[in-house]
């Protein structure tokens, strides 16, 4: 359960991703791509070269998901219902790889901010990433 | 066996020579018990841990994790015998300590997490592929033994 400290935390170390947004989401599907090769099987469409626009415009829509996630941690079945019934229904990415995108979100985080994700903010962030990931797969089945 | 291409070799050899085995080991197990608090069962004689602060400055935790991390040194240093090098402690794990395997794999990623926010961009995604590897192939070495 996200405490009110945990939405505190996750939201000040946001602040410092809201102006990387595009960088830090290629970033985290280029790691994601390189650590866990078997996620590429959901893009085959996809050009998954370095630098290509394709995964620069992924990247960016990802992470603006997660900042409505971070705008609507309270609310988050509800701010996130479309995106829900797209992975349910229309995506139907396994649930197992949500924590293997949140590891790289985590390791993108880790590297920019260094010292600064601290223990407590590590910990916050990986409620919120399960927490996320959760809602995302609630209407699997 | 495991397949190590001369490239993972270096980039795992690479960072492992620049880490400060006492403090990342302390650094990743302090993690682990305050990201996962439920992994602070293995370690009620610990003493205070009631706490993030708490936790970082328990000087159980502190030593332990330098152990736990040097044990990871021995890893690196047999990267092509790693199954055996963890035979022991792997019926260790299981028939004394009661280690359920998946906190291998939880401390492997905190591993990781720790290695990123130290090297920054010298973390590169190639650098994440070889160590994430390593960290599972050592879970997998040690969870071999169990029964």
């Amino acid at each position: 359960m996200l405490t009110a400290e945990d939405k505190k935390l996750i939201q000040q170390a946001w602040e410092k991703a809201a102006s990387h947004q595009e960088e830090f989401g290629a970033e985290a599907l280029v790691r994601m791509f390189t650590a866990y090769p078997q996620t590429k099987t959901y893009f085959p469409h996809f050009d998954l070269s370095p630098g290509s626009d394709q995964i620069r415009g992924h990247g960016k829509k990802v992470l603006g998901a997660l900042s409505n996630a971070v705008k609507n941690v309270d609310n988050l079945s509800q701010a996130m219902s479309e995106l829900s019934n797209l992975h349910a229904y229309n995506l139907r990415v396994d649930p197992v790889n949500f924590k293997l995108l949140s590891q790289c979100i985590q390791v993108v985080l880790a590297v920019h901010m260094g010292k600064d994700y601290t223990p407590e903010v590590h910990a916050a962030f990986d409620k919120f990433l399960s927490a996320v990931s959760a809602v995302l797969a609630e209407k699997y089945r | 066996m495991v397949h190590w291409s001369a490239e993972e070799k270096q980039l795992i050899t690479s960072i492992w020579g620049k880490v400060n085995v006492e403090e990342c080991g302390a650094e990743a197990l302090a993690r682990l018990l305050i990201v996962y608090p439920w992994t602070q069962r293995f370690f009620a004689s610990f003493g205070n841990l009631s706490s993030p602060t708490a936790i970082i400055g328990n000087p159980r935790v502190r030593a332990h994790g330098k152990k736990v991390l040097s044990s990871f040194g021995e890893a690196v240093k047999n990267l092509d015998n790693i199954k055996n090098t963890y035979a022991k402690l792997s019926e260790l794990h299981c028939d004394k300590l009661h280690v359920d395997p998946e906190n291998f794999r939880l401390l492997g990623d905190i591993l990781i997490i720790v290695l990123a926010s130290h090297f920054a961009r010298d973390f590169t995604p190639a650098c994440q592929f070889a160590w994430q590897k390593l960290v599972n192939v050592v879970a997998h070495a040690l969870a071999r033994k169990y029964h």
